[in-house]
């Protein structure tokens, strides 16, 4: 009997606080949802844009696609299709995947063998080779442009993959080492000095347990690498120079901009074009992204 | 025909993949079984160096060895051929083009810092009590995968400007428009355009500060919150006088990673406006005087200025990481 008159209180109390919470969190739901929309927004009417008939996207904003009746044959694939053969988008991703995969894969390598002897093995200048590494982080690439293109245009790099290849190689290095280093310095010393023990060699030990271990900081510096790269315009714009056969997307996309400035069908297609592999990257590797970010937000 | 040549570009690009990625894996196995034919002494002092070369060559060649000479070419003339002194900064520092550039970086300095992590700051709080958080995040955060170039596309597109009378296909001049005004040209009206071009920075950069502080909010220990409710702190008091005092730190290096950033800040004033009608910033006047004008002298002294301008960021940077290997 006492317990049931306890209760009825109790459930009125609980149903009030709920109608209370409601109304209190109702300003955080508006504020969240109009800020997620104002966000997404101007990415929504470029990716709906770009699959609009070139002379409707000149004469109507994109939003007017939502007024019924609603017509699925406005929709087509012939901007892409123009973008990629025509505007040359097609051979600027393939240059972008060139360039990208081994300037990513360069820099992992190369700083993941220097992390691991930072962090685990003796040699004199350790600590101060590291702290100029630090100090490199924030340096501004302006700071290299002119002398690097000079040395590239003497030693011939300058429109080479190559030559882009090693300058973002170097550009990436300070903050690999800086993230890795600082991973691969907190695993376990017992671990390391065992298989030192047991006759495993520094590359053993490397390649068998330092490299199987620190895969997600690995992959942090991999997706931040990657998308840095892909992303870039500024080193693919003074080392490749004019030399169109080697342009990746970014390059193509912003000599679109300059030149069919108001031929929104193919500016909104190249641009989802140049967006899609990035994207597909953060949205799946996203996890990485935070972590690396968390890890190591200072790089220059 | 064009068939074959899709192919042999394909396979050349494949080919260059594979070499590029394997080259450089075949390099460390390489030293490595060279290195092994040492007796061991000498072979434990010479093995770091072995995995330390080839990174601290890199860093030699693009970053050390370069930024000492861009110091040497800022006191030289345009083909860097003779000395001229201080000329090149004389320049850098009076000339009116310059200075609308200074103006201009230092107003996406403080409007960008500032409102990018004031508004990370709120979104972080607010977003930690709704359950769909994961997904708002996410929307938020997305612009951060996007490049300077592709969201200078974008927002080219909400900005797009038609005549009055024509039909706006620009989502803010329509919405200008139905608000009952004339059509603006935000990029080319010299009062609107640089907050035109700063607020993609914004865009950009709002979801980098959420992330960063809303991990740090949520690291607040739960019981230092519920003491302050039952001492009758309201919302707002928990939010000024817990929130921030205690992801203080975190605020910190995230504005300095915006500042930094910011600073160098060339794509999308590069792809907008081409820094015309008084929208240049520092760095896309150094590519002008370096590309455009071929002054090697003078596009090395601004470069050397932007990095004047990050050497307190390399210090404390550096201060941080001495702190971080004391308490290890």
């Amino acid at each position: 009997m006492s317990s049931v008159s306890k209760k009825r209180p109790a459930q009125a109390r609980t149903r009030l606080d709920r109608l209370e919470t409601l109304l209190t969190t109702a300003p955080v739901h508006v504020v969240v949802i109009a800020i997620a929309l104002l966000w997404t927004l101007p990415t929504a009417g470029l990716l709906i844009s770009s699959f609009r008939q070139p002379d409707a996207l000149l004469t109507s904003g994109w939003w007017s696609v939502f007024v019924p009746p609603f017509d699925p044959a406005q929709f087509h694939l012939g901007n892409y299709m123009n973008v990629l053969t025509r505007q040359g988008m097609g051979q600027a991703f393939l240059n972008s995947l060139i360039i990208t995969i081994p300037a990513t894969v360069m820099p992992i390598a190369i700083a993941t063998f220097a992390a691991y002897a930072l962090a685990w093995m003796q040699f004199p200048g350790r600590q101060l080779l590291f702290v100029v590494i630090v100090g490199l982080l924030v340096v501004p690439l302006q700071m290299t442009l002119i002398p690097v293109l000079r040395a590239y245009n003497s030693l011939g790099l300058s429109g080479t993959f190559l030559g882009v290849w090693l300058a973002h190689t170097g550009y990436g290095m300070p903050l690999g080492i800086y993230l890795l280093r600082n991973y691969i310095g907190t695993l376990p010393r017992d671990l390391i000095e065992a298989a030192a023990v047991d006759g495993a060699s520094h590359l053993k030990i490397f390649t068998r347990i330092v490299v199987p271990l620190s895969t997600p900081a690995i992959a942090s510096f991999a997706v931040f690498q990657f998308l840095w790269v892909w992303n870039d315009l500024l080193v693919a714009l003074v080392y490749l120079g004019g030399n169109q056969n080697v342009a990746p997307v970014t390059l193509v996309l912003r000599n679109l901009v300059g030149d069919r400035g108001q031929d929104w069908h193919l500016l909104t297609a190249g641009a989802f074009i140049s967006m899609v592999v990035p994207l597909v990257v953060f949205l799946g590797l996203q996890r990485y992204f935070v972590r690396g970010l968390l890890a190591g937000s200072v790089k220059g | 025909m064009q068939d074959t040549a899709n192919l042999i570009r394909l396979l050349t690009a494949i080919a260059a993949i594979v070499l590029g990625s394997g080259g450089i894996i075949a390099l460390f196995y390489g030293a490595n079984w060279l290195v092994n034919g040492l007796p061991y002494g000498l072979r434990s002092r010479v093995l770091p160096w072995v995995y330390m070369t080839p990174a601290l060559a890199v860093l030699a060649a693009f970053l050390i060895l370069p930024t000492i000479r861009t110091l040497i070419i800022s006191f030289m003339d345009r083909r860097s051929e003779a000395f001229v002194g201080l000329d090149n900064y004389i320049f850098a520092v009076t000339n009116s083009a310059m200075l609308i550039a200074f103006r201009n970086n230092l107003l996406w300095l403080v409007l960008v810092t500032s409102i990018s992590v004031s508004l990370g700051l709120v979104i972080a709080v607010l977003v930690d009590r709704v359950p769909y958080e994961p997904l708002a995040k996410a929307l938020i955060f997305l612009p951060m995968a996007i490049s300077f170039v592709g969201a200078s596309v974008i927002w080219r597109f909400v900005y797009a400007y038609q005549p009055p009378g024509f039909e706006q296909i620009g989502l803010l001049n329509a919405i200008v428009v139905a608000l009952g005004f004339e059509p603006v040209g935000w990029l080319v009206n010299r009062t609107v355009n640089n907050f035109a071009l700063i607020v993609i920075m914004i865009w950009l950069q709002t979801g980098f500060a959420m992330v960063l502080l809303s991990s740090a909010v949520k690291g607040i220990p739960q019981d230092v919150i519920e003491a302050a409710r039952i001492d009758g702190a309201n919302e707002f008091q928990i939010f000024w006088r817990i929130t921030i005092p205690m992801i203080n730190s975190t605020i910190v290096v995230v504005s300095t990673t915006i500042i930094v950033l910011v600073l160098k800040v060339f794509d999308i004033v590069f792809v907008m406006t081409g820094g015309n009608l008084d929208t240049d910033v520092i760095a896309s006047r150094m590519i002008k005087e370096m590309f455009n004008f071929r002054n090697f002298g003078r596009g090395s002294a601004i470069a050397v200025i932007l990095l004047l301008a990050v050497i307190p960021v390399m210090v404390a940077n550096i201060r941080r990481f001495q702190q971080q290997e004391v308490n290890r």
